[in-house]
């Protein structure tokens, strides 16, 4: 029984040594200069406007890869109109970005839409900057949160199968009302959790958004680049601030996470 | 009739959106830097990836991936075996905080691990009174790589030891095997596959980490600058051709890997 | 509904399911679909439903053709053989389902939902999940759910197959029942034969894509049209060289012609009990014997050939080894061209011989 108690125990500190102390640091950290310090680092205007870039790009990344994640998912799954190969094909690539490298990411994106490519030329003259831009930052969370909402819905689908949804054809229903009454109910609860996964995913975003977006202060700087800029600055108590804000909504998420895994382990 | 034709229009307009979305999303940028990497040709290639910082650079990153999966693999396994087989106050929320490392942005956890090991805590302090720094030196990278890898050998073990029946150990038991014996013949080779996939999977997630490690690491080129960072400094040395390369190898690393992975899973799943 | 097929082709890759099938059902006709696993039932079964597109051929409903019609509007019902219950709904809510897509209002769902869970002793179980319900249970919703719309045909895959055995035989006297009362077309792909025996009107042997026969149980055994089906249905034994056999000389003519005889067709016992057949008989020797519930089970060896056949509990018990005259009634011949039922020469012989 004292092995049982050794395991648990070194669990419990390696919990704590890398998950809870650092967490609790950074609290610190952020009301190091107390109160008025944490106020001021937060209502600095870049640090505002940071937020706000990071607030605009989450909700318009998880929106737009919740339709196409599950769009893709039943595509993949149910279609008869893709052939067998490309859907292998597919589901392959699907988990690229998870294998990349999110400077890599970046570096895609600017190679193939910045002021040097023939594409990011062409866009520049007509007035639209893609790079350097919230729209290449948009780009590059996209790109780095596509296979989320696709992983957890995916699974799902095989899952099921399709026949309650050949039973709801031949009762007379077309693809919406199927799709609305008998399919969705059943991925509810995963595609919520891939939404909150993509969410956090979003929120943390640093690599691919700090090559795409030139990280120019309060003009495409996110929350997780101004901390990295305040920490090249040597201003740890800011970045402690901004990090604080961006740790406590993570934890928020990660409760949210944990909540809705449950719910949609349950049938 | 009318209806028929509407859903038809409707279907071919989303199939083809959403096919689109897929392709210019994920498949034009893949090719892209496959394509601009060997644009000034194979030589330029050859030349970029010889390049001694940037191959350092890849051999650094690997080496340090390599400590870090199997730190990994060895607390995971752990973390895994008491997460699941015993039961004790404070469990399911230790089994919450496993998924922390996803939630969090990388760079507030590279800020955390400042905070950690730097000169002013605890543990910074006293590997200073002995006589090395942790901070901005290889064992720091090593620690934020494994934080960020934390649940993946966890996550894909516990579910091979949920589903362990309990009858199997029972059988060895009544065989006369030891309990050592036990766990060494029958409960091991099960929890394999879930360390090896998630061990994988860590080690090519390391591999690509940058929030996290360009904060601690102190990025001094050919010691602690890791094949990431480099890239991202090529970049910002107006150097796209050098970060291209780079990244093409590092790409097809990872990617053999993560098909590796799939190879693996899919055999388990015959 | 009248339905009648013609031609119909399916090829799934390289693998050809259904080769040229035709035939057509009658209105208030209870059609089984028999044969073994692969041989393509099911294929055609969603063919007719819509739920597969046949590469050629015709689907007639009712004279009019309908393969380019989407499943959603043939006004078929279907029972899968998974029930395919919507999970998420409890079983009033599945039945109504196809009422709600239709647009019927409230108070009409209300009635025929009722009276459906009526009909099929659903009753009180209205609000439960399909997690909640047995298995004959869930069938029977799938049953009810399926009907709801007042289809004019009803297609049933394999209804039974997922079901214990001793509930099989209850829901099968109710289906066949509760389709009598409703008087609607219906067509089940089974691989039982006992099914297909016990519930169909006419039964349609399918066997590699192919329509070996279509017929009645009765017809189906009494004249088999290929040797598949004879094979098929009811226990038999296939002998190689018929022609061996006593009163079936005449067999022997065309070359590589086999036979095929039904324990029933075997008649065995001692001289005494065979008065003026005797002649017709041969004599064999019992290999063994085994008691089997209901009667014996006794095999026989008859010049090299190897024989079984049932033997009543009432006549006096054999034992291996013992010598007993053996009459075949008559045999299934068949070779690669033709195929046909011979009696045995020697009993019709029996008028011109008088001891």
């Amino acid at each position: 029984m004292t092995m049982r108690r050794l395991w648990i125990g070194l669990t419990v500190i390696v919990f704590a040594v890398l998950l809870v102390i650092p967490l609790l640091r950074i609290v610190q950290g952020a009301f190091d200069d107390g109160w008025s310090g944490f106020a001021a680092g937060i209502s600095r205007p870049e640090a505002l406007h940071a937020l706000l870039m990071t607030g605009i790009i989450t909700v318009s990344v998880t929106l737009i890869n919740t339709f196409f994640g599950v769009m893709l998912s039943m595509y993949m799954v149910r279609a008869s109109w893709l052939g067998k190969r490309l859907k292998a094909v597919m589901n392959g690539i699907v988990d690229l970005p998870f294998a990349v490298s999110p400077v890599i990411g970046g570096l895609m994106i600017v190679l193939l839409l910045g002021p040097d490519s023939a594409a990011g030329a062409l866009l520049g003259k007509a007035g639209i900057d893609i790079v350097y831009a919230w729209p290449g930052m948009i780009l590059a969370t996209l790109f780095v949160t596509f296979p989320i909402v696709i992983r957890e819905v995916m699974p799902v689908l095989q899952e099921i199968g399709s026949q309650q949804e050949e039973a709801a054809h031949m009762m007379g229903a077309y693809a919406w009302t199927t799709f609305w009454r008998v399919t969705w109910p059943q991925i509810k609860w995963s595609v919520v959790y891939g939404v909150i996964l993509t969410i956090a995913r979003c929120l943390g975003e640093f690599g691919a958004v700090l090559v795409v977006s030139g990280n120019i202060i309060n003009k495409t700087q996110t929350a997780t680049t101004l901390v990295y800029q305040d920490v090249e600055n040597f201003d740890l108590t800011a970045a402690n601030t901004v990090a604080l804000v961006l740790a406590a909504a993570s934890v928020l998420l990660l409760l949210t996470m944990e909540w809705s895994k449950s719910r949609k382990e349950v049938h | 009739m009318t209806n028929m034709l509407q859903s038809r229009w409707w279907s071919w307009g989303f199939r083809s959106t959403v096919m689109l979305y897929f392709i210019v999303l994920i498949v034009c940028p893949i090719a892209g830097i496959y394509g601009q990497s060997l644009s000034g040709g194979l030589q330029a290639f050859a030349d970029n990836i010889t390049e001694a910082l940037a191959w350092k650079s890849v051999l650094l990153t690997v080496k340090l991936a390599i400590i870090s999966t199997i730190v990994n693999a060895l607390i995971g396994t752990m973390s895994a075996w008491v997460l699941v087989r015993y039961r004790f106050p404070g469990r399911s929320l230790l089994n919450s905080l496993v998924d922390l490392p996803f939630a969090l942005p990388t760079a507030v956890i590279g800020l955390m691990i400042m905070l950690l090991l730097g000169p002013r805590s605890w543990i910074g302090s006293g590997a200073e009174a002995l006589g090395t720094t942790i901070l901005f030196h290889e064992p720091a990278i090593v620690v934020a790589m494994v934080f960020v890898t934390f649940p993946f050998v966890i996550r894909a073990v516990q579910p091979l030891l949920e589903e362990l029946d309990a009858s199997e150990e029972e059988a060895a038991y009544t065989m006369g095997a030891s309990r050592t014996r036990t766990f060494m013949r029958v409960i091991l080779p099960c929890m394999m596959p879930g360390i090896v996939s998630g061990a994988m999977l860590a080690f090519s997630r390391a591999l690509a980490e940058f929030g996290a490690v360009v904060l601690v690491a102190g990025n001094i080129p050919g010691r602690t600058l890791v094949a990431s960072v480099y890239i991202f400094g090529e970049i910002e040395s107006d150097n796209p051709a050098g970060a291209a390369a780079v990244s093409v190898l590092l790409l097809t690393l990872s990617l053999l890997i993560l098909w590796t992975v799939n190879l693996v899973r899919r055999r388990r799943a015959r | 509904m009248h339905v009648e097929v013609r031609g119909l082709n399916k090829t799934f890759g390289s693998f050809q399911a259904v080769k040229d099938v035709s035939f057509s059902v009658a209105k208030g006709q209870l059609i089984g679909l028999l044969g073994p696993s692969g041989g393509g039932k099911t294929s055609i079964l969603r063919m007719l439903a819509g739920l597969e597109s046949p590469d050629s051929g015709d689907i007639v409903f009712h004279g009019q053709r309908v393969n380019d019609l989407p499943p959603q509007e043939r006004g078929i019902g279907f029972v899968f053989q998974n029930y395919a219950l919507f999970k998420h709904m409890t079983v009033s809510e599945n039945i109504a389902f196809g009422l709600e897509v239709k647009k019927w209002n409230k108070a009409k769902i209300k009635e025929r939902v009722a009276s459906l869970t009526e009909l099929t002793g659903l009753k009180g179980f209205e609000s439960r999940y399909p997690h909640q319900l047995s298995g004959g249970q869930r069938q029977r919703v799938a049953f009810a759910r399926a009907l709801a719309p007042e289809p004019q045909l009803l297609l049933l895959d394999e209804p039974f197959a997922a079901i214990d055995a001793k509930i099989r035989h209850e829901l099968r006297s109710w289906l066949r029942e509760m389709i009598d009362r409703l008087g609607i077309t219906s067509i089940f792909v089974t691989h039982d034969q006992d099914e297909a025996i016990e519930v169909a009107d006419e039964i349609m042997i399918i066997n590699k894509g192919n329509l070996e026969q279509k017929g009645s149980p009765w017809e189906i055994y009494k004249d088999p049209k290929t040797p598949f089906v004879a094979g098929f249905i009811g226990e038999s034994r296939i002998v190689d060289n018929i022609g061996a056999l006593h009163g079936f000389a005449d067999a022997a003519v065309s070359a590589g012609t086999k036979g095929l005889i039904r324990p029933e067709y075997i008649e065995i016992g001692r001289k005494e009990e065979f008065a003026q057949l005797l002649s017709a008989t041969e004599s064999g020797r019992v290999s063994h014997i085994h008691f089997r519930g209901s009667e014996w089970l006794v095999e026989v060896e008859v010049g090299g050939i190897k024989l079984v056949t049932y033997r009543s509990l009432e006549k006096e018990v054999l034992h291996p080894g013992d010598e007993v005259q053996v009459l075949v009634h008559r045999a299934y011949l068949f070779n690669d061209n033709d195929s046909w039922v011979m009696e045995n020469k020697l009993k019709a012989d029996q008028n011109f011989v008088y001891i």
